[in-house]
C-alpha cells in the first residue's frame, strides 16, 4: 500500500499549480485605458486663427509659443535621417536614410524630390537643404490630429497649398499628440506603397482588431504608436535596423511587460535567449501582402514599345516597367536570426565580395554564444540590385525627376543614363559597366503581435524536422537536436538487452518444460 | 530443497524507496524521451513540466535514501567483491539452465550477489549522480553563462544534454535486464514477492556461514 500511495502523495504535492493571475497585465490594462486629455485647445490661440498660405509660417507660429521645440527637432533622427553610432570595423559613423542604401529603391540620393516627401521638413529636394533652419520643420505631419494633412507628391516634403490643399485653419486648431494616422502616414508606406517595406506596419492597423494587433486593435487597448515609442524632447524611443546600428534607445516589449511576463516559469526562462516577438508574432502581413522580393534587372522592359504593368488577383504589382519584378506574400512566417541590438550596413562605396552572395545590405549582429543576443523574427527582403562590375560597388540610380530628359529611370526608362546620373549626384565613381546582383535585407518584425492564444507552441521549435528555428544551428535545442551516435548506441543497447533476456528466458522456459515432461532427464 | 525460513529481508522504507524509484525512473524515461522527440504522448510542455516535477521528487527521494543507507549501515551491501563474481556470471550463463543452485547465498547481511553489488554500485555512484547533476544543469543553467547558476562557465547545453540522454539509455537497458532478473530467484516469483511484502524464504543454515565470511571480507 505504502509503496503505491507514497509516490502519489509526493507527486500530488509537487504538482500543485501556482496562481495563474497575471497582475502585470492587469496593471497595464488599467494604466493604458486612461484616455489622454490635452491641456490646451489650440483653436483658441489667436496666432493660429489665420489663413496660412506658406507652411513655413505655420512652423513659425508653432515656435512662437513652443520656443525650444525647434532646437530639439533639429537634433533628432527624424530630422537628420542619420545617427551617430559605433560599428565594429567602421568606427564611429553617421549613418541613416540620408546616406545608406536599402533593398527597395536603393537610396534617396538624387531622388529627394519624391523620397523626402516623408521627411519631417519642407523642401529637402537636394543637397542644398538647410538642416539648421527651424522654420524648415514640418510640425503638422506628426501633430495634425484631423487626419487630413497631406504632403504633395514629388514636393520634397511640402504640402499641397492653395484650394486643392488641406484646410490648414482646421488642422492648426486640432494639433496634438501624434496618432497612428500621423506615424503611419510615412511608416506604413515605406518602400513606395502600403506595407511594401515592413510587412508589420500598414494601413490596416488604423482599423484592425485585436486578432491583427493585440495592442493597437480598436476593440482592445487601441494603443497609439507613441504609447510604446514615447518621446522626450522629441527624441523618440525605437530602432529600425535598416538604418540603425546601436543597441540604445530601443523600444522594447520589456519596458511594459518586464522580462518575466509569464505565469509559467518555463516560458520566462526562455526570455534570456528568445525575444518576445519570436513567439508572439507567429506571422506578419496579416491583412495586406508585403513585398518579399524586388528584381530590378527586368526594369525598363516594355511591351510593344510601351511601359506596362502586371497585377495579381489582389491588385499587388507583379511587374512594372519602371521597377521590375516583385513577389508579395500574406500571412508570412518570419525568418529567425540571433540579434544583439547592433547592426552593420553595406555602404554604397564599399566593395562587394562576389564570393559571399547574396550581398547583405544590412547585417544584424549576434550569435548563440553572445550573452546579449536573442533570437528575433525578421522579414528578409530579397533583391536584385544594379552593381558596378568593375569597381564592385552597388550603384545608386537616379529614379525620379520632375521632368523627362534628366536621366530619371522612372521617366526615361534608360538604365545607363539613370546609373550615370545617380552616381554623378552621389559623387561616386562609376565604370560604366553594370550588372545585377542578389541582395538581402533583414527587417526585424516587431508589430502585429498576436493574441497570447496564438503564440508559437513548444513544438513549433522543439521538433526534429522543419522547426521554426531549423536554420539556427549554432546551439543544442532539446527536442530538435540529438547525437546520432548516442541515439544509435542507446537504441542498440536496449534492443540487445531485450533480445538477450528474451533468448535467455526462452531457453530457461524450454528446459523447464522438458524437465516437467521428462522429470528423470 | 534444504530447510528454509521466512526472513524479513526488505524493510518498509527500503521497499517504499525501491518502488518509488522504480516508478520515477520509468516516468522520467517516459516524459524524457518525449522531450527527446522520440514520440508524442503528453504534449511537449506537459512532458517538460512533469519531467521536472518528477525530477524533484526523485531528488527528495535520493536524499532520504542516502540518509537511510548511512544510518542503517545498509550502504555496506554495495561494497564490491570479486568473491564469487565469476561463479555468479557462470551461473547466469550456464548453471541457471541446469537448475544449478545459486552460487551466492542470500542473507540479511548480504542481500546482493557480487554482480548485483557491482551493477547497483555503478548505478549509485555513476549513472544516478550523472543524471541528477546533468539534470540540474539542464534545469537551471541558461546557456551560455547566464541564468541562475552564474558561477559555472559552460558554453553549451550540448554536452549536458548528451550525457543526460546517454544515461537515460543506460538506465532503460538496466531496467530491461533488471525486470527479467526478477524471475531468476528460487522460484519465478519469489524475488517479486519479497520486494512487495518484505518477506522471503531464505536457506536457514547458510546464514551463520555467510556472516562469518562477510566479516572476513568486508
Amino acid at each position: 500500500m505504502l509503496a503505491v500511495v507514497a509516490p502519489l502523495v509526493i507527486i500530488t504535492v509537487v504538482l500543485r499549480e501556482a496562481s495563474t493571475e497575471n497582475t502585470i497585465l492587469e496593471a497595464l490594462r488599467e494604466e493604458y485605458s486612461r484616455v489622454h486629455q490635452s491641456g490646451v485647445d489650440h483653436g483658441k490661440h489667436e496666432i493660429l486663427q489665420q489663413d496660412f498660405t506658406n507652411p513655413h509660417l505655420i512652423t513659425a507660429a508653432c515656435l512662437s509659443c513652443h520656443t525650444e521645440r525647434g532646437k530639439e527637432v533639429l537634433g533628432n533622427a527624424h530630422w537628420n535621417w542619420e545617427r551617430e553610432a559605433f560599428i565594429p570595423g567602421k568606427g564611429v559613423t553617421y549613418l541613416g536614410k540620408k546616406s545608406l542604401i536599402n533593398n527597395f529603391c536603393t537610396g534617396i540620393a538624387s531622388n529627394e524630390g519624391t523620397c523626402n516627401r516623408c521627411h519631417i521638413g519642407y523642401g529637402w529636394k537636394d543637397k542644398s537643404f538647410d538642416f539648421t533652419n527651424e522654420y524648415n520643420i514640418d510640425c503638422l505631419v506628426c501633430h495634425d490630429n484631423t487626419g487630413t494633412y497631406e504632403k504633395a507628391r514629388g514636393g520634397a516634403g511640402y504640402p499641397v497649398m492653395g484650394p486643392a490643399g488641406p484646410d490648414f485653419r482646421k488642422i492648426v486648431a486640432n494639433v496634438g499628440r501624434p496618432t497612428r494616422t500621423n506615424c503611419g502616414y510615412c511608416h506604413f508606406h515605406g518602400g513606395g506603397g502600403n506595407n511594401v517595406k515592413h510587412g508589420d506596419l500598414e494601413m490596416a492597423l488604423l482599423t484592425a482588431d485585436r486578432t491583427i494587433d493585440v495592442h493597437m486593435g480598436v476593440d482592445g487597448m487601441n494603443l497609439q504608436c507613441v504609447d510604446c515609442h514615447p518621446a522626450e524632447n522629441h527624441q523618440m524611443l525605437g530602432r529600425y535596423y535598416g538604418v540603425s546600428s546601436s543597441n540604445t534607445q530601443r523600444a522594447t516589449c520589456e519596458q511594459c511587460h518586464t522580462s518575466v511576463p509569464h505565469t509559467i516559469n518555463k516560458l520566462n526562462e526562455h526570455t534570456v535567449k528568445v525575444a518576445c516577438q519570436t513567439c508572439h508574432i507567429p506571422v506578419y502581413a496579416k491583412v495586406n501582402a508585403t513585398k518579399m522580393s524586388w528584381d530590378w534587372s527586368t526594369a525598363t522592359r516594355r511591351k510593344e514599345g510601351l511601359p506596362y504593368q502586371e497585377l495579381d488577383s489582389l491588385g499587388n504589382e507583379l511587374f512594372t516597367s519602371i521597377k521590375g519584378d516583385f513577389t508579395w506574400q500574406r500571412m508570412v512566417k518570419p525568418e529567425y536570426v540571433w540579434h544583439n541590438g547592433t547592426a552593420d550596413h553595406h555602404l554604397c562605396m564599399e566593395k562587394i565580395d562576389l564570393n559571399d552572395l547574396p550581398l547583405r545590405i544590412n547585417t544584424l549582429f549576434g550569435e548563440y554564444r553572445d550573452r546579449g543576443s536573442k533570437i528575433y523574427p525578421t522579414k528578409v527582403h530579397r533583391g536584385n540590385q544594379p552593381y558596378d562590375t568593375e569597381y564592385l560597388t552597388i550603384i545608386q540610380p537616379k529614379l525620379w525627376d520632375a521632368e523627362p530628359g534628366k536621366g530619371a529611370l522612372w521617366i526615361d526608362l534608360n538604365w545607363e543614363e539613370a546609373l550615370i546620373r545617380g552616381m554623378e549626384y552621389a559623387d561616386l565613381p562609376y565604370s560604366g559597366k553594370h550588372d545585377f546582383i542578389p541582395t538581402e535585407m533583414f527587417l526585424p518584425v516587431n508589430h502585429m503581435v498576436s493574441l497570447a492564444s496564438e503564440a508559437l507552441d513548444c513544438k513549433d521549435c522543439h521538433t526534429r524536422e522543419n522547426g521554426r528555428l531549423a536554420n539556427l544551428t549554432d546551439f543544442y535545442m532539446p527536442g530538435r537536436d540529438y547525437n546520432a551516435g548516442i541515439d544509435t548506441f542507446g537504441q542498440l543497447l536496449i534492443l540487445l538487452s531485450l533480445l538477450g533476456v528474451i533468448m535467455h528466458g526462452s531457453v530457461r522456459f524450454i528446459i523447464h518444460r522438458k524437465a516437467k515432461v521428462n522429470p528423470n532427464t | 530443497m534444504e530447510n528454509t525460513k521466512k526472513v524479513y529481508v526488505y524493510k518498509g522504507f527500503e521497499r517504499f524507496w525501491h518502488w518509488t524509484q522504480a516508478f520515477l525512473i520509468m516516468f522520467l524515461a517516459l516524459t524524457g524521451f518525449e522531450i527527446h522527440s522520440s514520440y508524442s504522448l503528453f504534449g511537449f510542455d506537459v512532458a517538460v513540466d512533469l519531467h521536472n516535477k518528477a525530477a524533484w521528487a526523485f531528488i527528495v527521494l535520493i536524499v532520504f535514501a542516502i540518509f537511510w543507507h548511512i544510518t542503517t549501515g545498509e550502504w555496506k551491501q554495495y561494497l564490491p567483491t570479486t568473491q564469487n563474481l565469476r561463479a555468479q556470471a557462470e551461473f547466469y550463463i550456464f548453471g541457471i539452465f541446469r537448475n544449478a543452485p545459486h552460487p551466492t547465498k542470500k542473507t540479511l547481511i548480504s542481500k546482493l550477489n557480487p554482480l548485483q553489488r557491482l551493477v547497483y554500485l555503478g548505478l549509485k555512484i555513476l549513472i544516478i549522480p550523472v543524471m541528477v547533476v546533468s539534470g540540474l544543469f539542464y534545469m537551471f543553467y541558461r546557456y551560455p553563462h547566464s541564468g541562475v547558476i552564474k558561477s559555472a562557465n559552460i558554453e553549451s547545453l550540448e554536452i549536458i544534454a548528451l550525457l543526460h540522454t546517454l544515461g537515460a539509455f543506460l538506465l532503460i537497458a538496466f531496467l530491461v535486464v533488471h525486470l527479467y532478473l526478477i524471475t531468476t530467484g528460487h522460484t519465478v516469483t519469489s524475488n517479486l514477492k519479497a520486494m512487495i511484502t518484505g518477506w522471503e524464504e531464505l536457506e536457514e543454515e547458510a546464514e551463520p556461514e555467510e556472516k562469518a565470511e562477510a566479516k572476513e571480507n568486508p
